[in-house]
């Protein structure tokens, strides 16, 4: 047993969370420490700044994919034709974010720092699971903002290099975490890409059938959901997809997603119905 | 009531030098060399996971001897401070003479306000996109800094693994080369009896002779390796420069010096 005033001096020294020390030492850097005042039953920031919609993730044998549409919105006006909502996170995971733009990018730019310091200090890498709390606890921080309007809803996707299977995370305003199965779809569009999920999605899909079924899944959201872009063939804007297995993430190069898109668009002018 | 003896401050900072350099002339030496296609990292280090060598952030890389807990220390605070600053400004505002000169200046207070130094001596790194980028801050227990190039060799038998360096160093070497070349300098210049070499061979053509015939061939299980690469964008798709290097990559690296 360590005498009382080690154990105290240890919890100092092996803090690795990022978030922590700056929470203690920069607590102004927090995304999570921006307020709009106290809340009240009036308070509506979501009009004030963009949001991200549609992000959508599904599973295939040995790895798992995520995919989001190009369209940020603020009210009924397009505010970004270009905006990214998949990123990174660290070399074996990826996190998509839905909802307030501004604050989603900088809880992914904090999460991604929070990963990496963990490594750089540990020397070793965070587990999936460890990787989804850490997400999950910069969630709930965010509460406050979320009761005024401005919430991120992440997605969460890695590579469990234990299990050797591509995990999917999905999460609430309050931080709750949920372990997703087969796939799962965050934002305004996400009823309608959930609904082509279910119908396209198999377990026995390859990886550039995958993509082909997110993409799909991302143009039945479009076509019926306002603030979610489809590929865009006018600007040649196709959408971000991040594919994660054994070998770690990679982004799905433009020309392939073109190839897929314009096949996805070919196969439904084809058939020529309305809906 | 005792009285406190006088002590001028010449002597009081002399002593406190010769302790540090005692504590860090018994460590064993780390190599930081600059080459062609980064900067190589290479230290005696039995121990596979308490580490010599490490990263501090995308092109920046940290390498110490001395008492472990005080240069781990060291790190972990370099890697908030880097951390930090990329996160609040960023990413490329992070700078290894920024990161050595808050360095310099903790060393420098503990020297001379603390009742103990630290006994350390640290390297910190930064690789360029040319050769002539390449920054090696080397920091001594007593807050000096020096901007270094080419290579720093620090630790217990430094000046000898200097000399064995001088012949084999240069700035034209691939990253395998350089760390062949540094491992073997360690090896040579390392303490007599753990490398059964004689330690008076001066030049590399005399000693890759003599290994080749009595020494052992180099043992990666004593070597502690890291690169930091100079183009880890398109080599690896990766933003961070600094890669270790061990196991069967590192028995590969350097079993092609026994083949040449």
């Amino acid at each position: 047993m360590l005498p009382d005033d080690a154990a105290a001096a240890v919890p100092r020294a092996a803090s690795t969370s990022f978030a922590d020390y700056l929470g203690v030492h920069h607590p102004g850097l927090l995304p999570s420490n921006r307020t709009l005042g106290p809340v009240t039953g009036s308070t509506d920031a979501s009009h004030l700044a963009p949001h991200a919609t549609t992000i959508v993730s599904l599973t295939f044998p040995g790895g798992v994919l995520m995919a989001g549409d190009r369209r940020a919105t603020m009210g009924n006006v397009i505010a970004s034709r270009h905006i990214e909502k998949v990123f990174p996170a660290d070399r074996s995971s990826v996190l998509g974010i839905a909802g307030s733009a501004g604050i989603g990018l900088d809880l992914t730019r904090l999460f991604q720092v929070e990963l990496e310091h963990y490594e750089k200090i540990e020397a070793t890498m965070m587990s999936l699971d460890g990787k989804a709390n850490r997400l999950a606890a910069m969630v709930r921080q965010n509460l406050p903002m979320a009761m005024q309007g401005l919430a991120v809803v992440p997605l969460f996707a890695g590579f469990d290099a234990d299990r050797h299977v591509g995990r999917l995370f999905s999460f609430d305003v309050t931080g709750g975490r949920y372990e997703e199965h087969e796939h799962h779809s965050v934002g305004s569009g996400s009823v309608f890409a959930r609904g082509a999920l279910k119908k396209l999605w198999n377990p026995r899909l390859d990886e550039a059938s995958a993509v082909r079924v997110a993409v799909e899944a991302l143009y039945d959201a479009a076509d019926d959901d306002s603030a979610t872009g489809g590929p865009d063939a006018v600007r040649s804007l196709w959408p971000v997809v991040y594919v994660v297995d054994a070998a770690g993430a990679r982004r799905v190069p433009e020309r392939e997603l073109e190839a897929v898109a314009h096949a996805i668009i070919d196969a439904r002018s084809a058939a020529g119905r309305e809906a | 009531m005792t009285q406190q003896f006088y002590v001028s401050p010449e002597q009081l900072m002399k002593d406190r030098a010769d302790f540090a350099r005692k504590g860090i002339g018994r460590g064993r030496s780390v190599v930081v060399m600059s080459c062609r296609d980064g900067i190589a990292l290479v230290a005696e280090n039995p121990s596979p996971s308490l580490h010599k060598l490490g990263e501090i952030y995308d092109r920046i890389a940290f390498a110490a001897v001395g008492k472990y807990n005080e240069f781990e220390s060291l790190r972990q605070a370099g890697v908030r401070y880097a951390d930090v600053r990329g996160y609040s400004y960023a990413r490329e505002d992070v700078t290894a003479r920024g990161l050595a000169s808050v360095y310099a200046q903790s060393l420098g207070a503990v020297f001379t306000a603390e009742s103990k130094p630290f006994e350390v001596e640290l390297v910190v790194a930064e690789v360029g996109h040319s050769q002539d980028a390449d920054h090696l801050y080397r920091l001594t227990f007593d807050g000096s800094i020096a901007d270094e190039s080419g290579f720093v060799v620090m630790g217990g038998a430094a000046d000898v693994v200097v000399e064995a360096l001088r012949g084999t160093f240069s700035a034209d070497l691939a990253l395998p080369g350089a760390v062949r070349a540094a491992a073997r300098a360690l090896r040579n210049g390392g303490p007599a009896g753990t490398n059964g070499t004689t330690g008076t061979t001066g030049t590399n053509g005399t000693a890759g002779e003599g290994d080749r015939t009595g020494a052992p061939a180099l043992d990666p299980s004593v070597l502690e390796v890291a690169f930091l690469e100079r183009d880890p964008d398109t080599l690896r798709g990766s933003r961070r420069a600094f890669r270790r290097i061990g196991g069967p990559e590192l028995e590969n690296l350097l079993q092609q010096e026994q083949d040449i």
